[in-house]
């Protein structure tokens, strides 16, 4: 309306000019002028909101990354270990970490008196707090593992207990530990020293990617493992079962399937299910999947196929769409030299839409990657320390997964594991990274103009 | 104004079963899509080794009637045919007919050139690999070589052979699109508007190339122009609303037509 008033009755030519602005040029610009800054200020805000979140979450987890160790002198003791001196595998495995807690408790007052360290104020039980409460048990490994190495002495670096490893990550500071019933200000001290007799250090930690999760008390020594090695059998799973299923139904709706009410439904359901919540699968899956199929619970063959439900409407509407981009001149030209329908979608069609079904499936298994919900419903948020077998049998073995066992950590008491969440997230990160990585080469390796 | 008349169809008809004639004949064909008739009860015959060109306004159904042809039709989930249309006196609308096989037989050139995104080898080469026309690499080189020679596309490009085709300009894309098309040594070859995004010098080269496929190929083009229908075919069928106007010889078409339609589109009144 504003447009039609403001345009004037009659033109005079005289009075024209390109370099007057008339009023509606001068709105029409400041319109566009407006809008600009809107999408702008849009684009910068992401941009900050991005930033924010990934800051935030490098700034806590990328220091889990690293872990302080300290380095012992052991003394496997055939006194201790071994009395009847014959390295009977069986008898081995009866002693507990208990009857190795004494030897590093050895090392440890051996050490202070060695390097000449004192140890005022500090009980020889704080003395032994400082290293992790997993250290008896990797002793226990490295002796069942080499049994003919008792009675020598052994170098270990074992890791240093949450709250001193925290204390070089500034998440314990003195006045923290004042008032923390788990540390003491002289075992940091004590830290301190022993950091400068070079005992104590802070390096890269592998085992943060390799080790499985670990109980509550001890957060220094939980890794992500099992987690990944679940979220990798599961992603194996998806894959083998959703791409065959996906492409197959696509070609079979876009190429062949008649139009009638039947595939009508049959599409507006496909893109309703993209559109259901995860949780619904979660639901779907435990009800079918292990209560009535009697499939194991926790086990990534249950969440492979609860997540394989998911990805399939990504996967089919990905699919079709790339399918319905190939122009149909391509069609008829195969058709036109004598090619079946099915030598033509096989030969011309579907080599032209793999760049779009590739980076729909890539999608689809990165949005799976990330799903937590369902894998809540059937179990997989158990506490597993053992690493599931080989596939295909460990896919019927209990495992985690890595958005899993992220909630898993927010959830746990020591705020060590704050930490552990945020590395464990990154990790996260890195894996869908590479995996759009992967959908953005594969898209421009094998796009063809026509 | 006279349409064919009964007693023409059945002379015609006559005609039509006499060998090496006619090649193909429509009988009462009819097409609809959906709802909507575009062709009503077609009678035309295409002689064989000769161009016959199909003209008429856009929408008179010249290119529904040629699809028919090759039953590219089919390709149509809404479109039905009617009526009947024999190749060497074979119905191809039979149900125990292989449209594969007709399509082998019956080759088409499309309005765009559409050669595959592979290579001028391979555009070529994809016919007879599928239907077993050739299978060790020399056969093929030969096959690839004939064709692009008979289309006079060969010593353009033999140096590129492995390159795309979708790399060649307008005019040699629908000529390797003719050579792909003869490449699986069909009896008929199709052509839908074959010139229409080509320059006038492509053009030329292609109506050149129709010329000379006449010897040995039965041709059926679709044409807007007047002048192209006028230079490459021999015989010529109006058509208009989906009806066929007439047929006739090219030069009794365009100095003396029957029908008054035909005279006025020729001439530039409408259409």
């Amino acid at each position: 309306m504003t447009d039609l008033t403001a345009m004037p009755a009659v033109v005079d030519s005289q009075s024209r000019s390109l370099f007057k602005r008339g009023e509606r040029t001068r709105r029409r610009h400041a319109a566009e002028k407006r809008f600009r800054m809107i999408g702008l200020a849009a684009v910068i805000f992401g941009i900050l909101a991005l930033f924010g979140l990934l800051g935030s979450i490098l700034n806590n987890g990328a220091s889990s990354f690293r872990q302080t160790y300290i380095t012992l002198d052991i003394h496997l003791d055939p006194a201790k270990l071994d009395k009847t001196g014959d390295r009977d595998p069986e008898a081995l495995r009866k002693l507990t970490t208990f009857s190795y807690q004494p030897l590093i408790k050895m090392a440890l007052d051996a050490l202070v008196e060695g390097k000449g360290v004192s140890v005022e104020g500090l009980t020889s039980k704080d003395l032994e707090g400082m290293i992790s409460k997993e250290a008896p048990a990797e002793l226990r490994r490295f002796v069942l593992a080499h049994p003919s190495r008792i009675g020598e002495t052994v170098t270990f670096a074992f890791l240093a207990d949450g709250r001193i490893d925290g204390y070089y990550k500034g998440r314990v500071t003195m006045a923290t530990a004042e008032l923390d019933r788990n540390v003491t200000p002289e075992q940091l001290r004590l830290a301190d020293k022993l950091k400068d007799a070079g005992v104590l250090a802070t390096r890269f930690n592998w085992s943060f990617l390799t080790a499985p999760d670990a109980s509550d008390t001890r957060p220094e020594a939980a890794g992500l493992g099992v987690a990944i090695l679940g979220s990798a059998y599961m992603m194996l799973i998806v894959l083998v079962l959703s791409l065959p299923i996906g492409v197959a139904a696509s070609i079979y709706l876009e190429e062949f399937a008649p139009r009638n009410r039947l595939t009508d439904v049959i599409e507006v359901n496909i893109a309703n299910l993209a559109a259901v919540p995860s949780i619904v699968f979660g639901i779907l899956g435990l009800a079918v999947f292990i209560n009535y199929a009697g499939l194991p619970q926790s086990a990534p063959i249950v969440g492979g196929l609860v997540l394989t439900l998911m990805t399939l409407p990504t996967i089919i509407i990905a699919t079709r769409a790339a399918l319905k981009a190939v122009p149909p001149s391509i069609r008829e030209a195969a058709l036109g030299v004598g090619a079946s329908k099915m030598q033509a979608i096989f030969h011309h069609v579907l080599p032209l839409a793999a760049p779009g079904i590739l980076t729909g499936t890539i999608i689809g298994l990165a949005q799976a990657l990330g799903e937590t919900a369902p894998l809540l419903l059937i179990g997989m948020v158990a506490f597993v320390r053992e690493f599931p077998a080989a596939p295909p049998g460990g896919f019927f073995d209990p495992a985690s997964a890595l958005p899993v066992q992220v909630y898993n950590w927010t959830q746990r008491g020591d705020p060590a594991f704050i930490e552990r969440a945020s590395g464990a997230i990154i990790v996260l990160l890195v894996f869908l990274i590479i995996m759009n990585l992967g959908a953005i080469f594969l898209r421009r390796r094998f796009e063809r103009r026509w | 104004m006279n349409m064919l008349t009964d007693a023409a169809v059945e002379e015609k008809l006559q005609s039509a079963s006499k060998p090496g004639v006619s090649k193909m004949v429509g009988k009462d064909v009819t097409v609809h899509y959906g709802e909507k008739q575009a062709l009503f009860g077609v009678n035309l015959e295409v002689p064989e080794k000769q161009v016959m060109a199909l003209i008429g306004p856009s929408g008179c159904g010249k290119s529904t009637f040629l699809r028919c042809l090759n039953r590219m039709n089919d390709t149509i989930d809404i479109c039905r045919v009617g009526g009947s249309i024999m190749l060497d006196g074979e119905d191809i609308y039979d149900p125990r007919i292989d449209v594969v096989e007709l399509r082998a037989r019956v080759g088409m050139v499309f309005q765009k050139p559409n050669p595959f995104p592979k290579s001028i080898y391979e555009n070529i080469a994809y016919g007879p690999r599928i239907h077993g026309l050739a299978s060790k690499k020399s056969e093929f080189d030969e096959v690839v070589e004939t064709s692009l020679q008979k289309a006079g596309l060969f010593n353009e490009v033999k140096d590129r052979l492995h390159e795309p085709g979708t790399g060649l300009s307008g005019g040699q894309q629908q000529r390797l699109c003719i050579a792909r098309a003869i490449a699986v040594s069909p009896e008929v070859i199709l052509m839908d508007e074959p010139c229409s995004a080509l320059d006038p010098i492509a053009t030329a080269k292609v109506e050149e190339l129709i010329d000379e496929l006449r010897e040995n190929y039965t041709i059926v083009i679709v044409t807007h122009s007047m002048q192209q229908a006028a230079r490459v075919s021999q015989r010529t069928a109006m058509f208009h609303l989906g009806n066929l106007v007439e047929e006739g010889p090219t030069d009794k078409m365009f100095t003396n037509p029957d029908d008054k339609r035909t005279q006025d589109y020729i001439t530039g009144r409408f259409g």
